[in-house]
């Protein structure tokens, strides 16, 4: 099925969890400068087929909409392909879709990107069309009820026909009670169903600006003929209004532990997912969100987590248990674990058993031996990541945009071996308290099933 | 360069040491058919660019093979590669595994077992004999197999209450009836508890074979060490699968199915008659739909149903080709006090390319598109390119498919769409509603 503005949900889609840790490894190749005008470039050769990956990527969304406005920043992520003067709406769609190109766009509470591949003879025309609709964009009035119903009717699709998307909104909206990251990025609908015209054109002259994107190209080409191709398009863009910086609300200090319970028919076995506010890379202290994606990794990343191996292997009381954490994202964000019984063992049990994980790890600390294999792990997946030109677009993209450096990205693995035992349980220590957690319990209804 | 001729270039060739000679302007994907010293072929492709090597393969017979009672035996099977081969039970195994710096996998579908691993090169000769190790001689230790059929029966049960669950029973049943096709892919909770170890080896045994067995490798590895790899990892595999004929089927159409159930959007499915890779009208046929519903944003549902009238967040067709029924299916998810417009306007683009056929501009562009996206999907990664690889030999297919695919699509003509849609979509369809009860 055709998705077009795919939208992700949280950052998680494409940039958290597991597929953060997918940083490419040291590239001498990797080339950045920035335009007159304050577009960030970035090059990044990869020429194993003739193949280019084109994305812009605006430092704005859905936690930087005004009170009320929620889904603006999704619904203009829609609207962006409604024409400009020079490109009426469908061009841009026809001459990618003529040459067997691929677009889309997506949306997540930090950033708004706008992404292509095609051969790379067809480049220049896709810098031409991201250019040409960074300031040039024309609304007007009649494309935007048709576009609006599309966007709600996204809302049905993803969000409110799953009970697994509704309560991980509700979840979002109790763990967070002040930061914009209670909001969902695709809106609530009551807000949605206002958005207009106005909304959308001044979101648009606000944010979308030169000074306020990253290109990433990836792929069979040369970074001098990209820096010359970007200069003759995206160059020719006037520099926007400075904005301030992104100073959002931040959270209170909270003492409290907090249940969300959502029961529903569909449901027959229930799960659910404790969660706490951690910091991400952007602003934690040196060295501890490497160290919360390695304690995500030892307790619950997979076959060989302690989740796994105690809860499901050992004493078979989950038929599934594990750990995420977000780090990618702007600011601070969550570090999850979950839990789903196995047969008739209860919820409350499994519960009981990640708890008392999470405090043995705590009290105890990590082996050498788990942390060197969540290290190797860890690593490897860093290098598997080169593997797709996409990946590697997004990883630079996600960490530039998010007020990262190409460094960063290079010196990713390095930062990841050099964490400590010590480091890792001190994390646990600091920021998995179960009496400031989040809990959001997905349940069968009462009278639902058997 | 157009992309055309960027396809071109997917050269087929036999002595890869020419090569060397002239440097490529531009990137180049270079397919070998190259066969081992015991006989096994593959289809491999070198590229040093990035230090992992990629190797994808396939057993032909998949769940068909199911006995009668054992459904979900050989998914099950899939789970269990990792859980202990060799010498090694699980937790070893897996330690192992890790310590290879490798990452292996299993799936199966109706019509094959597909296994792969994704390693680095320098550690790929430990990779590969635990890979080995796998394939020849899984040990199905009752603990591990208790604990992966407790993991589906858990899965069987969290999807029991979803509507979906019941659609898709039914929709199957719909179209196959009592064929193998029409049977639970994971088993159920009646037939799961009775599989033992000695089942799976039974299926093991039937399925793994040389004879049945599709490879693709993918990366830094040359032609020599590829071959090597193939008797390494193959060549103690029975000689020949016994597998179970599987008769071929033309689903059941004509139906109208409603599940009933109170959401907030109407799911809608749609069956028509689908066509085989090998037939003639088969290229005509795919440039059909993609005019009507494909991959591509321009299509005349995607236009009419979200762009024109914003019912729906999408709306696609495509051809379903299995190894024993083909179909054509047309799916979307639309508010639900709507979904009576939705289905009429979908049953007009329909009938209007039916009976019209399409324009000298939409097949141009459908012809563009299609060349064009084959040739950046099937090219954007190690995965993608061994994936591409498989699926061609499981259709039997040449190693020069794919340049000659190129003149193959070039050829169709609009009065070739014309009488394919006229073909495929003039049948009436089976169509299933799942969502509230319709509005009188």
């Amino acid at each position: 099925m055709i998705l077009r503005s795919a939208l992700a949900l949280t950052m998680g889609a494409m940039m958290c969890a597991g597929a953060w840790a997918q940083a490419a490894p040291s590239e001498a190749e990797v080339v950045s400068f920035t335009l007159e005008n304050g577009l960030e470039v970035v090059v990044i050769p990869d020429r194993r087929a003739p193949i280019v990956t084109h994305m812009v990527w605006y430092k704005v969304g859905s936690a930087d909409e005004q009170p009320g406005k929620s889904g603006i920043a999704h619904f203009l992520e829609h609207l962006m392909f409604k024409g400009t003067a020079r490109h009426p709406a469908g061009e841009m769609d026809r001459v990618i879709a003529e040459i067997g190109g691929y677009t889309n766009a997506f949306t997540t509470k930090d950033v708004t990107v706008y992404h292509q591949t095609v051969p790379p003879d067809y480049l220049d025309e896709m810098m031409d069309f991201e250019a040409d609709r960074m300031r040039g964009l024309v609304l007007t009035e009649d494309v935007i009820g048709a576009e609006r119903d599309v966007v709600i009717e996204e809302r049905n699709q993803r969000v409110d026909v799953s009970p697994q998307a509704l309560l991980a909104e509700e979840t979002a909206a109790t763990a967070y009670q002040n930061h914009p990251y209670r909001l969902p990025t695709i809106g609530w609908l009551h807000e949605m169903e206002q958005l207009n015209r106005a909304d959308a054109v001044a979101f648009y002259d606000r944010y979308y600006a030169p000074n306020n994107a990253v290109l990433v190209v990836a792929g069979d080409v040369e970074p001098d003929d990209v820096r010359t191709l970007a200069q003759a398009t995206y160059g020719q863009v006037p520099r926007g209004p400075d904005l301030p910086p992104r100073i959002r609300p931040a959270e209170p200090h909270y003492d409290t532990a907090r249940r969300v319970t959502l029961r529903d028919p569909r449901v027959s076995v229930p799960s659910f997912a404790k969660g706490w506010i951690t910091p991400t890379y952007r602003m934690a202290e040196p060295g501890e969100a490497e160290a919360l994606d390695l304690l995500s990794e030892i307790l619950g990343g997979g076959l060989r987590s302690r989740l796994y191996q105690e809860l499901v292997v050992k004493s078979g009381i989950a038929s599934g248990a594990g750990a995420s954490y977000d780090g990618g994202a702007y600011d601070p964000s969550s570090f999850t674990l979950f839990g789903v019984p196995q047969g008739e063992h209860s919820l409350e049990e499994v519960e009981a058993a990640i708890d008392a994980e999470v405090a043995r790890l705590v009290r105890d600390g990590v082996t050498a031996e788990e942390l060197d294999a969540a290290k190797m792990r860890y690593v490897r997946s860093l290098i598997f990541a080169r593997d797709e030109q996409s990946s590697m677009a997004d990883i630079y993209g996600s960490r530039l945009a998010n007020d990262g450096t190409i460094a960063d990205v290079a010196e990713w693995p390095d930062r990841i071996r050099a964490v400590t035992s010590e480091q890792v349980q001190a994390v646990a220590a600091k920021y998995l308290d179960p009496s400031v957690s989040v809990t959001g319990y997905l349940l069968p209804s009462d009278n639902g099933a058997q | 360069m157009s992309i055309l001729s960027a396809l071109r270039r997917l050269a087929i060739v036999a002595i890869p040491a020419l090569l060397l000679a002239t440097l490529p302007v531009r990137a180049e994907v270079q397919f070998q058919q190259i066969t081992s010293p015991q006989g096994i072929k593959a289809w491999l492709v070198e590229d040093y660019a990035v230090p992992i090597v990629t190797i994808r393969f396939a057993f032909e017979g998949g769940t068909t093979q199911d006995p009668a009672g054992k459904e979900g035996v050989t998914n099950l099977l899939t789970y269990l590669f990792d859980e202990g081969a060799g010498d090694f039970d699980s937790d070893a195994f897996q330690i192992a595994l890790d310590a290879a710096g490798a990452e292996m996998s299993f799936a199966a579908d109706l019509d094959a077992v597909y296994g792969s691993m994704r390693m680095l090169a320098d550690n790929k000769d430990e990779a590969l004999d635990l890979l080995k190790l796998a394939i020849e001689a899984p040990r199905f230790d009752q603990n591990p197999v208790d604990r992966m059929r407790a993991q589906v029966l858990s899965a069987i049960a969290m999807s029991a209450q979803n509507p979906a669950t019941a659609a898709e029973k039914l929709w199957t049943e719909t179209l196959f009836g009592d064929h193998p096709y029409a049977r639970p892919v994971d088993g159920t909770a009646e037939t799961l508890p009775g599989i033992t170890p000695a089942d799976l080896r039974a299926q093991h045994k039937a399925l793994f074979a040389r004879d049945n067995l599709h490879v693709a490798i993918v990366g830094a590895i040359d032609a020599e060490a590829a071959a090597a790899t193939l008797d390494l990892l193959f060549g103690a595999l029975p000689a020949e699968a016994s597998l179970v004929p599987v008769a071929d089927i033309a689903p059941v159409l004509g139906q109208d199915l409603q599940v009933e159930y109170p959401l907030p959007q109407t799911s809608i499915y749609m069956a028509y008659p689908g066509i085989t890779h090998t037939d003639p009208q088969y290229f005509a046929a795919a440039l059909m739909n993609e005019i009507l519903g494909g991959g591509s944003v321009l299509s005349r549902l995607t236009d009419e149903v979200r762009e024109k009238r914003g019912l729906t967040y999408g709306v696609s067709s495509s051809l379903l080709n299995q190894q024993h029924a083909n179909a054509l299916v047309v799916g979307t998810a639309t508010r639900a006090d709507r979904a009576a417009e939705t289905l009429e306007v979908i049953k007009s683009v329909i009938a209007r390319l039916a009976a019209e056929g399409p324009t000298e501009a939409e097949l141009a562009s459908a012809k563009k598109y299609t060349i064009g996206s084959a040739a950046l999907q099937e090219m954007s990664s190690s995965q993608a390119i061994a994936g591409t690889l498989i699926g061609l030999q499981l259709w039997d297919l040449d190693i020069d498919y794919l340049p000659r695919r190129e003149e193959l699509i070039n050829a169709v003509t609009v009065e070739d769409v014309k009488a394919v849609a006229a073909r495929l979509l003039g049948v009436k369809p089976t169509i299933m509603l799942l969502g509230p009860k319709a509005a009188p």
